[in-house]
């Protein structure tokens, strides 16, 4: 019985894992970007939260949601004003900025929140849970799998179903004969960094409501969401989601063994996959 | 009317010039033909048009505007569109995605859609759904074609269309030439293979280490002038 708990708790922190990276797995399928600030987006995406929270008054749900245009925007600007200037061919010049950025992220949220755990409330939900017989789950933990769910679901629909998903997976294959079908790859990029950024912010909001957060955190977010990515395959969103789960339910697992194995058994996990496959479990074929 | 000209049209890979002040001019209803060996110049000739490569705005003049200096896109989006050399369909898309893909940059209702463009080339309704690059070279061209077809193109920039393709396949993929005629599209071909330029082409310009060297109607040219202007020696 332990361990079907185990293993449930595990999957279902596999989609907070999961959240972390569909963003991460998005735009590195549109633009092979490695963003080394994404841990430290999502900390940001926390404190445009908690500040929606404080000045509003809002609950971090209905604060999310105002938050999402406001960083949809800020994804927005700075592939259009920064990232675009940088990418090409050469893959260092991105990622001394994005580590740069990083750095940035971090040293700004320090000087105006100082290095303090904040954490967002979100009432009684947060405490709440569910009896399903075998097991009792967290509405919480549920919640964030059920989001991770809708959210892999969505960018699946963008991506095969819209126009602009169709420019995007034309421009991640070859971006300059998708300029002369009339597609600008800056303007594309922009588009998913701005999508990647409302994801960010979904991911942020469970963060923040289920642990302490501080302006450090980021990077250990980061290598997450970059195991998650690694694990599914480089740029499938469904693998991005298998990537989490196996992450979460290593920790679980672990963390029952030994409560000091959590972290180390979901990196273990991640140099496993890594050993025995490469690529990833779902590899694009065309990569 | 003159609907596209170049003037003066130059461009450079790096240190090296590709092109020496190339000069064309297209009707409206028109189909030139550019002819030439290997690295004469032709794909650099339409990749400057089509804005791949920058020129000078003057340089390449559509429809009264200066273009030279606009991004491929910009270009795409007034009617001049690209087939180019080697497909490059995109892998990730399936036929139906490759072909609605040309309407994103250019939404213009006209003569060209789905239908008449399946209708055009059968065989992509049949695999609509199957991965562009699975299909064969001669379907991956139709795929290219039809493509370009779908944003009702004022001028259709054709390079290379019959290159690696069996002579059977190459003379389907022109039988279609009539019909992209007639629905209003003037055309640009850029072809090694003289024949097949000199049967569907209008006028002809020739062009050798990036100079035109010879330009007429094919009816006026005669084997011996395409010969030097094509090698540089007479036959």
């Amino acid at each position: 019985m332990m361990w079907i708990d185990t293993l449930v708790q595990g999957v279902l922190l596999g989609g907070l894992y999961a959240l972390f990276a569909a963003g991460l797995s998005l735009v590195f399928g549109i633009m092979r970007l490695v963003n080394l600030a994404h841990g430290d987006l999502i900390v940001l995406g926390a404190y445009v939260i908690l500040i929606i929270v404080s000045a509003l008054g809002l609950n971090p749900f209905l604060a999310a949601l105002v938050a999402l245009p406001i960083m949809f925007t800020i994804g927005w600007v700075l592939q259009r004003v920064v990232l675009n200037r940088v990418l090409g061919e050469d893959i260092l010049p991105p990622l001394l900025v994005t580590f740069g950025l990083s750095v940035v992220i971090q040293n700004a949220l320090m000087q105006g929140y100082s290095a303090d755990s904040q954490r967002l409330r979100p009432g009684p939900i947060e405490s709440a849970s569910l009896d399903l017989g075998v097991v009792t789950v967290g509405v919480m933990p549920l919640l964030t799998f059920a989001s991770a769910v809708v959210v892999i679901v969505a960018l699946n629909q963008l991506f095969y179903r819209t126009a602009l998903g169709r420019a995007f997976r034309a421009t991640s294959d070859d971006p300059v004969t998708a300029q002369l079908m009339g597609i600008k790859p800056a303007s594309v990029f922009a588009m998913a960094t701005g999508i990647a950024m409302i994801v960010v912010t979904i991911a942020a909001m469970y963060l923040g409501m289920r642990a302490n957060f501080d302006p450090t955190i980021g990077p250990a977010r980061l290598i997450y969401a970059f195991e998650a990515v690694i694990i599914g395959g480089l740029g499938s969103l469904w693998g991005t989601l298998v990537g989490g789960v196996i992450i979460g339910v290593a920790q679980t697992v672990g963390a029952a063994i030994n409560l000091e194995w959590q972290i180390l058994a979901g990196h273990v996990a991640f140099l496993v996959v890594l050993a025995f496959r490469p690529r990833g479990l779902f590899p694009r074929a065309n990569d | 009317m003159t609907l596209l000209h170049t003037r003066g049209l130059t461009a450079h890979y790096g240190d090296f010039q590709a092109l020496f002040g190339v000069d064309l001019d297209l009707q409206e209803g028109e189909c030139i033909a550019i002819i030439g060996a290997n690295g004469a110049g032709k794909t650099t000739t339409l990749r400057s048009i089509s804005g791949v490569l920058r020129n000078r705005p003057e340089a390449v003049v559509f429809d009264g505007e200066k273009i030279g200096h606009l991004p491929a896109a910009d270009i795409m989006g007034r009617g001049l569109v690209m087939v180019p050399e080697g497909r490059r369909l995109f892998p990730s898309l399936s036929v139906e995605e490759n072909l609605s893909i040309g309407t994103y940059g250019r939404k213009v209702s006209g003569y060209w859609n789905f239908d008449t463009v399946t209708a055009l080339f059968p065989i992509l309704r049949e695999r609509r759904k199957s991965p562009a690059t699975a299909l064969s070279g001669g379907q991956q061209q139709m795929v290219a074609i039809g493509r370009a077809l779908m944003s009702n193109p004022r001028v259709l920039l054709c390079d290379e269309i019959s290159l690696g393709l069996a002579p059977v396949v190459i003379r389907d993929i022109y039988a279609a030439m009539p019909q992209i005629r007639e629905s209003g599209a003037s055309v640009v071909i850029v072809e090694q293979d003289i024949s097949q330029a000199l049967k569907v082409a209008d006028r002809v310009y020739c062009l050798m280490e990036g100079r035109v060297t010879l330009t007429g109607r094919p009816t006026e040219l005669n084997r011996d002038a395409i010969h030097a202007a094509y090698f540089g020696v007479s036959a």
